[in-house]
């Protein structure tokens, strides 16, 4: 008489199609070890689909599995190679999941963004037994992150280049973002640069035009950046674009890039994965900053329930090796809850980031000594807006103003001096222990006696405001405890 | 020109009452205090000359400002700085750095192009007070000051 083992042995081993929670990829007991890759996941299941199941197919699919049964699994130590789904749980008032699911580290090549993205977003997303599929966190585990290379310089070696403490650096991309010939586009700089900037920018969509060819673009940009730290004493850079259709074309751009001096330079998360870590790797080797522009992120990070969110590819591109990643402004004018933003810049800053379901972190992450990635804030601020600039974003950051450096009406220069007077007021009023929130106006109203700059700043855009409801804000809101 | 290095240079130039707040922030922080200054303001001058080492276990500011007065004093005509140092595992840097006095008058520097092939340009960023040694710029006259 067979005993019941055998039978539920067979049962799993007979051809045809078996629920993947019953294949191994649901075990609530599993205890993730500290090694593992873990991963939050949003999921929408099927009207009638069981959500245990679908989260089961997630960790299938995601790792060992395939549609049906196949005999091939027993010449492998499948239980170690099945990704786990520990733990599911409903979303209160919608029709979502939350599902964790572990993968144990050898699924994974060492330092390769390509292949954990392949295995963790490769075949599910599209997967008909759910509606929607969102990737809401990972936990990086130290062995992991310690295979990847990091950001070329990070913050505390950009600071210590750049010889620049204590404030936000500031930025602007040149405006219009297409059209300009080079020698025009070169006085955008000069002007942005002399007037009080640290940096100014290529967009994401400068490479090499008709009219504005790259080679032209790097000589105009180094003469003007040359010029601003001849003036100011400071040290300076204009972020050259080396986005290209290949990576030989990227490899020249950059090279070139490095021999006139620039400091940094500049790619779009268009460019993919490994393009981007090849491209840190210059970076690290060259000894040239490099910022990386999100470009495309919105396509799938923006929608709560089906994506990849931005906390997640923070996460990738700090592996990946950037020093600059934009992650959003908060008060400007593209998507970015406050919350939800204050918990990437944590992702991206910090050594040892906490769990905090108020921010949309999911898990525990220890970067394990890899340097910080510079947040970047960029989009619709402008210098009426430091304090709460300040506020939510913090010091380790990349304020950028292209329309609030170029729109101002005494000119460029002007408008970037406006900026770095802003800065400098409310880091002195925050550093002599004012309210800088609550007195901000007042702080940059007593500037704005001595800078005629900040004045006509503020009085053209202090009422401009962008506020609208966010698409993609944690579940989880802090309810203020009474005292 | 100005040299606007340093965190507070686009404001007018802090008195000693506002010197002080900065280095009550640091103090609060435990970030040890210091003063540099130097005659060759060039952007990539790291290394300024120290005025004694770190105030690792100063709590008042008031000790900074004697330091600074007595640096002011010994050093009339050159860029004076303070410094605060968090050593904080994972900054282990400078926190905050800005200027407390500036030459009466700055120079500049001069930016030296050199052309090159294919248009191509080799800068090169010359200050102008660096022209004289180490010691006489500035209006100083010589370079006696005390080396301790």
């Amino acid at each position: 008489m067979a005993k019941i083992g055998d039978r539920a042995a067979r049962a799993r081993w007979s051809p045809g199609v078996t629920p993947y929670a019953e294949m191994g990829y649901y075990n609530p007991d599993y205890v993730p070890r500290d090694s593992d890759v873990l991963c939050a996941f949003r999921l929408v299941p099927q009207d009638g689909v069981d959500a245990v199941e679908a989260a089961a197919a997630v960790a299938g699919e995601s790792s060992t599995a395939t549609w049906t049964v196949v005999w091939t699994d027993r010449l492998t130590t499948f239980e170690r190679y099945q990704a786990k789904c520990y733990h599911v749980e409903s979303v209160p008032g919608t029709d979502q999941h939350i599902a964790y699911i572990a993968y144990d580290l050898d699924l994974f090549e060492e330092g390769s963004i390509a292949n954990l993205t392949s295995s963790i977003i490769g075949n599910v997303f599209g997967f008909k037994a759910l509606k929607s599929l969102r990737l809401e966190d990972m936990r990086i585990p130290p062995h992991y992150a310690k295979t990847f290379q990091g950001p070329a310089h990070g913050i505390v070696m950009e600071r210590e280049y750049l010889n620049k403490f204590g404030r936000p650096l500031l930025g602007a991309t040149v405006k219009p973002k297409l059209g300009l010939s080079a020698r025009n586009y070169g006085r955008v700089v000069y002007e942005a640069l002399r007037g009080g900037l640290d940096f100014t920018k290529d967009d994401e969509n400068i490479n090499s035009q008709p009219f504005m060819r790259w080679r032209d673009r790097f000589l105009y940009c180094m003469e003007a950046v040359n010029r601003g730290v001849a003036e100011s004493g400071e040290i300076k850079g204009h972020y050259l674009n080396v986005t290209a259709g290949t990576m030989e074309d990227m490899y020249e751009r950059a090279e070139f890039a490095k021999e006139l001096g620039s400091v940094i330079v500049m790619i779009d998360l268009t460019i993919g994965y490994t393009a981007i870590q090849s491209m840190a790797k210059w970076a690290r080797r060259n000894g040239v900053i490099l910022h990386l522009h999100r470009a495309g992120h919105g396509t799938y990070t923006r929608q709560k329930t089906h994506g990849v969110s931005f906390r997640v590819i923070a996460k990738w591109m700090r592996l990946a090796g950037v020093d600059h990643i934009h992650a959003g402004t908060v008060v400007g004018k593209l998507e970015g809850d406050p919350n939800a933003v204050r918990g990437y810049y944590r992702t991206l800053r910090e050594n040892l980031v906490s769990a905090d379901p108020t921010l949309g972190l999911y898990f525990d992450q220890d970067w394990a000594s890899l340097p910080g990635t510079m947040p970047v804030a960029s989009g619709g601020i402008h210098a009426a807006q430091m304090p709460q600039l300040l506020h939510h974003l913090g010091e380790d950051v990349i304020l950028q103003f292209g329309g609030g450096t170029i729109g101002h009406p005494d000119g460029i220069a002007a408008g970037a001096t406006a900026n770095r007077v802003a800065v400098e007021a409310v880091i002195q009023a925050r550093n002599e222990g004012k309210d800088y929130l609550a007195e901000g106006p007042e702080i940059l109203d007593r500037a704005a006696r001595w800078s005629p700059a900040l004045r006509k700043a503020i009085d053209l855009w202090k009422d401009v405001t962008f506020d609208f409801t966010s698409t993609d804000v944690p579940d989880a809101v802090a309810v203020p405890v009474p005292v | 020109m100005r040299l606007t290095q340093g965190t507070f240079s686009f404001l007018p130039d802090l008195d000693d009452s506002e010197i002080s707040a900065q280095v009550q922030y640091c103090l609060d922080h435990g970030w040890p205090v210091s003063i540099e200054h130097t005659d060759d303001p060039h952007p990539r001058n790291v290394y300024w000359e120290m005025w004694g080492t770190p105030m690792f276990d100063l709590r008042d500011p008031a000790g900074v400002l004697a330091e600074l007065a007595a640096c002011r004093k010994t050093f009339p005509g050159r860029y004076i700085k303070i410094i605060g140092y968090d050593r904080a595992y994972h900054r282990q840097t400078t926190a905050l750095s800005f200027l407390v006095q500036r030459p009466s008058h700055e120079p500049g520097f001069r930016l030296e192009r050199q052309e090159s092939d294919d248009r191509r340009v080799r800068y090169t960023l010359h200050s102008y007070a660096s022209e004289k040694p180490h010691g006489s710029r500035y209006g100083e006259s010589n370079g006696s000051a005390p080396r301790g």
